[in-house]
């Protein structure tokens, strides 16, 4: 394995504990005693005892913390107060349905952006790309949580189209991953452009033109080529921003995925679920963001002839 | 400018109390009176968007200063000194940088709880990181230059060196970002509004009263439609202002 791709997958270490640490941490930012706030004021001692006993908080924060990372690397977080079930357990059962809303939304982003971007570039300046940079400035300006209302407005209430809410078909799947998708189109049409500008003025795409070559095969073949590196940085960093906005959606259009569950969780003061769940997003995040860099990696020349 | 001016002077513009229930008047729409309608309660829709502005502005700004004072201290001092401030610095950033934003804003408003102060806490401890970064890049490549150099032998300290020479080389990057970081802080402050984490009832946050008027969509989509549209507007105008001062100031993208 090339050298730099081995010292970011080892770089992946420090950070993943980082992250359990900061996920630790949280439980003991909550004011107050949070088995109190989590059992009510009600409880009897000897269950306010035992949950402080199963949490672990009766012990030092030393043995508290090694307690938590240890358990952690095994995939265990504890049992979920609110489902009374181990958190690990809840969060598997979860997790495809964000899996699925998430890519959805992904593919449907690149599948817009690209063309789009594409398209406005080869045409700078035209009535063409001054609507595509219009719509994207709508993508990164409107809160999924407006949009998502608006859809359900029109294609569900409207016209009735497709469902308002709930996971089921694909017709299920539409209206959250459009509305998840649009804020992403909005800032990769914005870079794609930007990036296959940029590359459309490079000397090679010139001599390519000079030397007849079609302009579809300019475009698509020499510029888009290298326009797509930046991109490729950015999608990933995108596409796990998607995992955190999937919270919002799915509580838009009650999609029973991770982001519902964190919610459900919160609002029931579930907070090993809570910590469960802000630690299966962040890990996902970081092995996105590690896959989006050993793909740059791969597929930049110039950072495999560096080494 | 507007929509300062429109936050601002909320109570001249309309003079209906954003807080009054009118409950024998629900769910009116826009008319006489009540120019963008009534919600849930009876109460001024347009009374309650104009306060919303107030509200977005005031966690928007109080939330740029702190981050952008604590970026702006903890980089430069990082940038310029090096070494293991530096180290502990970058990798502090990448372990909050590791969550996604709202994921951690979202985390920590539900483990502190749901009020204004603690939303700008929230945004503000994860909005230095940004700042900290451009300024410690921007100061660590000012920091070899000749004119640093002859500062320096010239008996100047580290202190005065950043703010009277680096500093100013570094604002115009730092109020573009400044721009985009106040659009993201209202955007964020509106989205845990929305989630029920943000300014608790009966405060007029745009992001509630879009929460508030879903369950309402069918009879009274006016009650989701205008404040999403202030949120959109504001966020646009700020989009466009930093677009704007970033050609003006000719500020490098970093990627």
């Amino acid at each position: 394995m090339p050298r730099r791709a081995l010292r970011r997958l080892v770089l992946i270490i420090p950070t993943l504990l980082g992250v359990a640490s900061l996920v630790f941490a949280f439980l003991h930012l909550v004011p107050g005693d949070p088995v109190e706030i989590m059992l009510g004021e009600s409880a009897a001692p000897a269950d306010v005892a035992a949950l402080r006993h199963d949490l672990g908080l009766d012990r030092p924060l030393p043995a508290q913390y090694a307690r938590f990372l240890a358990r952690a690397a095994r995939g265990d977080l504890g049992q979920s107060i609110a489902f009374r079930a181990p958190v690990a357990e809840v969060i598997a059962d979860r997790y495809p349905a964000t899996l699925e809303l998430a890519g959805t939304a992904f593919l449907l982003a690149l599948a817009l952006a690209v063309p789009l971007g594409v398209v406005a570039a080869a045409r700078a300046g035209s009535m063409l790309d001054r609507l595509t940079r219009l719509g994207s400035l709508a993508g990164v300006c409107l809160p999924s949580f407006w949009l998502g209302p608006l859809l359900i407005l029109a294609f569900s209430i409207g016209l009735g189209w497709l469902p308002v809410s709930g996971r089921g078909g694909l017709a299920h799947l539409v209206l959250p991953a459009v509305t998840l998708a649009l804020g992403m189109v909005g800032v990769l049409v914005r870079l794609v452009r930007a990036s296959m500008l940029v590359a459309l003025g490079e000397d090679y795409v010139r001599t390519a033109r000079a030397k007849g070559a079609p302009g579809w095969r300019v475009v698509g073949g020499h510029a888009l080529r290298n326009a797509l590196m930046p991109v490729t940085t950015v999608a990933g960093l995108q596409a796990g921003a998607l995992l955190a906005g999937a919270i919002i959606t799915e509580t838009i259009f009650a999609w029973p995925g991770l982001g519902r569950l964190i919610v459900e969780a919160i609002s029931a003061r579930d907070y090993p679920l809570v910590q469960g769940c802000v630690l299966a997003i962040g890990v996902s995040y970081v092995g996105v963001n590690l896959v989006t860099d050993l793909v740059y990696h791969a597929i930049d020349p110039r950072l495999r002839d560096a080494e | 400018m507007l929509l300062a001016l429109a936050a601002v002077a909320a109570p001249l513009l309309t003079a209906a109390d954003p807080y009054a229930p009118a409950l024998g008047e629900r769910l009116r729409p826009p008319g006489p009176g009540h120019p963008l309608g009534q919600d849930a309660l009876g109460r001024d829709v347009l009374a309650r968007v104009l306060h919303g502005a107030r509200i977005s502005l005031l966690v928007g700004g109080i939330t740029v200063v702190l981050s952008l004072a604590a970026g702006l201290t903890l980089g430069a001092a990082a940038g310029f000194a090096g070494g293991w401030l530096d180290e502990v610095l970058m990798r502090s950033i990448d372990v909050l940088l590791a969550f996604p934003g709202l994921l951690l804003a979202i985390a920590l408003a539900a483990v502190l709880g749901p009020s204004v102060r603690n939303v700008v806490l929230a945004l503000s401890l994860l909005g230095w990181t940004g700042y900290a970064r451009l300024v410690r890049a921007e100061v660590a490549a000012l920091r070899r230059r000749e004119f640093v150099h002859a500062a320096e032998a010239l008996g100047a300290r580290p202190g005065r060196i950043i703010t009277c020479h680096l500093l100013p080389l570094v604002a115009p990057a730092l109020l573009v970002q400044a721009t985009f970081g106040m659009a993201g802080a209202i955007v964020a402050e509106s989205s845990l509004s929305f989630l029920g984490l943000g300014a608790p009832p009966p405060l007029a946050s745009w992001g509630a009263m879009v929460d508030e008027g879903r369950g309402f969509l069918l009879v009274a989509p006016h009650l989701t439609v205008f404040p999403g549209m202030a949120l959109a507007a504001t966020v646009l105008a700020l989009q466009l202002l930093g677009d704007g001062l970033r050609d003006l100031l000719d500020v490098r993208e970093r990627p």
